[in-house]
């Protein structure tokens, strides 16, 4: 009986899979694949909108077919944009609350994850008394809404003289990232074996040694994935940059509302489409050029020694 | 006062590489390591062994500075090193890990304490050019760790340590991560490179044989404490606990229980067998430690002197009997074989050429001319 019930099994997965079973696996596949493309149109369709918008003049706009293609492709809009929009009083354009973006974000996400890595290693290969308390209270640190923040760090910003600054901006974002980078950093270098730091003091390196030498150059895989993330949550960052800064001084996020919102006549919707994806282009482009490692690097242990 | 100077003399005399006194070492409120003493001279190969978890790996890091002692004193080539940083400790060591620098490859893994150091150009390239010469890997200078074997980062591990020119190498269980071949390739090698360079080693293995084939000096351990220290020759003959002589040998030491029976001047171990009494004579039998009539005592007998040859010695001391085998391993010029004894089993060593089968009862011969006698209750030679 048992015999025979083997043999049955043999027959069916030896011999020609049945014509049937292959048709149905392919239908699955098929409309597997069928629901990912809507969904991923569905994803895309905002950005199609405004792309489109950003390059139609406003009598198209006011034509309607929000969905219809250009008939005339401008990019009267994006210079606009870029140069001579009204934010507030003044008129021209984002280019200056780029720059200012980009000043406010390189530094803060440089010290964030420097300062993240050697708090990283020190919590995890240099443990001391209360180690992991001081860990804990980092971690807490993740859980802090901004809103609880702004009044002290106001007066904080106040009494250092750095209201309105981008200076006290990048003070801001640079110590609100530093509870996220130094998990990112403990996590990772978690894998890394602890005789590592063991050969290295016998080799007589010490803290700093071994954190140049041995520790950072393991460490691009991590990096990648902190520099996206804090670069992402301090360029997108809108509360802090509104709250903290002042008229010359305000980032692209601030900037954009502004355009936006300063409607003396009729309302340029391609030009603030254009603005929107001018504000939104160096996170998109950092994903797509980046996204692959920060995969990797989230899934990346070290490499074993 | 006396027994002050006594010290003082030795000291001035003695050749220690390395002297542990009442060494303790707690984390938190568990003792890891309790009251550990150990001297070795210089030139010695002093192998730590005991089983997962006993310690051994504590210690070491302890010798080299990597864990902070609770108290006791280390002195490393008489200098008092309790409180030095490891890097000053004139010390090397290698990892079970191996530990080599992922990102540098071999020449900058063997060369970076060198350069932390400070040591000149030409002097890290003569070293280089010594260790690569002595351990053979020429062609892996250029390699990164990930691209090597576990054989070949042994040896770039122990280049690294040897580059050092310590006074003393500390190796924490360099072969268990290498197949059972490689494992006695390297074994050899170390071997062969300490009679070459006549360092001091501390060495830490789980692995009994490892460590009898190693050492100059032995040190047991169990649960923190150092149970037995010496040759290990004389360790195998003269285990001073049931713990070590069973821990020792392979296959292990056979342990009889029984009593001491004392009939005027003459000895007797007393024990049962199939609910016969049996007396053995162990008037040759050196004590120790008094010891009463009456009292407990567990017997130790090593395989080798269970035989089926009737060995040369004088018939007090030999119990012959026809025994029922259990079971038997030929590794072609032995055989082991484990026969039923009383309500136990005890392993002997037959010659090859022996028939013995299975369940068939087979005459075998109990040398009790070396034996080492235990008391029962604390386990410890008498
Ligand atoms: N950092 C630590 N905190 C608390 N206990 C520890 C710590 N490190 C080791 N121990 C304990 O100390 C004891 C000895 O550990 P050790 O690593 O020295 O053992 P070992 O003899 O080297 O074992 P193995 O053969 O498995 O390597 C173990 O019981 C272990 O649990
Ligand atoms: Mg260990």
């Amino acid at each position: 009986m048992t015999n025979l019930t083997m043999t049955n099994i043999t027959v069916q997965y030896s011999g020609n899979k049945p014509k049937k079973l292959r048709f149905w696996h392919k239908a699955a596949r098929y409309s597997l694949y069928i629901l990912l493309i809507l969904f991923a149109l569905f994803y895309i369709m905002p950005l199609f909108v405004m792309v489109i918008t950003s390059l139609k003049s406003l009598d198209e706009i006011h034509q309607g077919g929000l969905l219809n293609l250009p008939e005339n492709i401008t990019f009267e809009p994006w210079f606009v944009a870029w140069s001579s929009a009204c934010a507030g009083v003044s008129c021209n354009g984002l280019k200056g609350f780029f720059f200012n973006s980009v000043l406010l974000v390189v530094p803060a996400v440089f010290i964030a994850t420097l300062i993240g890595a050697i708090n990283g290693y020190a919590l995890m290969h240099w443990r001391f008394k209360g180690s992991e308390i001081i860990f804990a209270l980092l971690l807490f640190g993740c859980f802090i809404p901004f809103q609880i923040v702004l009044l002290p760090m106001a007066i904080l910003l106040g009494k250092m003289h750095l209201s309105g600054s981008i200076t006290g901006l990048i003070m801001v974002h640079a110590i609100y990232g530093i509870p996220f980078t130094t998990m990112f950093f403990r996590n990772y270098y978690m894998t890394i074996p602890v005789e590592l730091v063991k050969a290295a003091k016998i080799d007589g390196a010490g803290f700093f040694r071994i954190f140049f030498s041995i520790f950072l150059p393991l460490s691009p895989p991590i990096i990648v994935v902190t520099i996206i993330w804090e670069f992402t949550n301090i360029w997108n960052d809108f509360l802090f940059g509104i709250s903290f800064s002042a008229a010359g001084t305000q980032p692209i996020t601030v900037a954009l509302n502004n355009i936006v919102n300063s409607t003396t006549g009729v309302k340029e919707y391609n030009v603030d489409m254009a603005a929107a994806i001018i504000a939104a282009l160096p996170t998109l482009l950092v994903y797509i050029f980046a996204g692959k490692y920060f995969i990797r690097g989230l899934s990346a242990g070290s490499v074993k020694g | 006062m006396q027994n002050n100077q006594q010290k003082e003399t030795e000291k001035m005399t003695d050749n220690h590489i390395l002297s542990i006194k009442n060494l303790y070492k707690n984390y938190g409120s568990t003792e890891v390591l309790k009251d550990i003493n150990i001297d070795i001279d210089e030139g010695e190969f002093l192998v730590l062994v005991g089983p997962s978890g006993c310690g051994k790996s504590t210690l070491l890091n302890c010798i080299a500075g990597l864990e902070e002692i609770t108290s006791g004193t280390i002195e490393i080539a008489k200098l008092d090193m309790s409180s030095v940083p490891p890097k000053d400790r004139n010390i090397a060591m290698v990892f079970q890990s191996y530990a080599l620098y992922p990102t540098m490859n071999v020449e900058k893994n063997i060369t970076f304490g060198m350069k932390v150091r400070g040591e000149s150009a030409t002097a890290q390239k003569a070293a280089l050019e010594n260790v690569t010469e002595i351990l053979q890997i020429g062609d892996l200078l250029k390699r990164k760790p990930a691209q090597l074997s576990g054989g070949q980062r042994q040896r770039v591990a122990m280049g690294r340590a040897l580059v050092r020119n310590p006074k003393l190498f500390l190796f924490d269980e360099p072969l268990s991560n290498l197949d059972a071949k490689l494992r006695v390739e390297m074994r050899g090698e170390i071997k062969r490179l300490y009679q070459k360079l006549k360092t001091s080693i501390v060495y830490v293995t789980h692995d009994q044989t490892e460590a009898m084939n190693l050492a100059t000096q032995l040190a047991v351990m169990k649960g923190g404490e150092l149970q037995q220290l010496g040759p290990p020759q004389e360790i195998y003959d003269k285990p001073n606990s049931i713990f070590v002589a069973g821990f020792i040998g392979s296959p292990a030491m056979n342990f009889i229980e029984g009593e001491l029976q004392i009939d005027g001047k003459a000895k007797f171990f007393k024990t049962q067998l199939n609910n016969e009494e049996i007396l053995i004579s162990i008037d040759h039998y050196q004590f120790e430690s008094a010891v009463s009539h009456g009292q407990k005592l567990t017997l130790g007998i090593r395989p080798e002197y269970i035989t089926g040859i009737k060995p040369d010695v004088d018939d007090k001391m030999l119990l012959s009997v026809e025994l029922i085998p259990t079971l038997i391993e030929t590794n072609g010029f032995d055989k082991h074989v484990d026969l039923k004894f009383g309500d136990g089993e005890i392993g002997g060593r037959f010659m090859p050429q022996e028939q013995i089968s299975f369940n068939e009862a087979h005459l075998t011969h109990l040398n009790f001319s070396k034996i080492s006698i235990f008391d029962r209750l604390s386990g410890w030679r008498v």
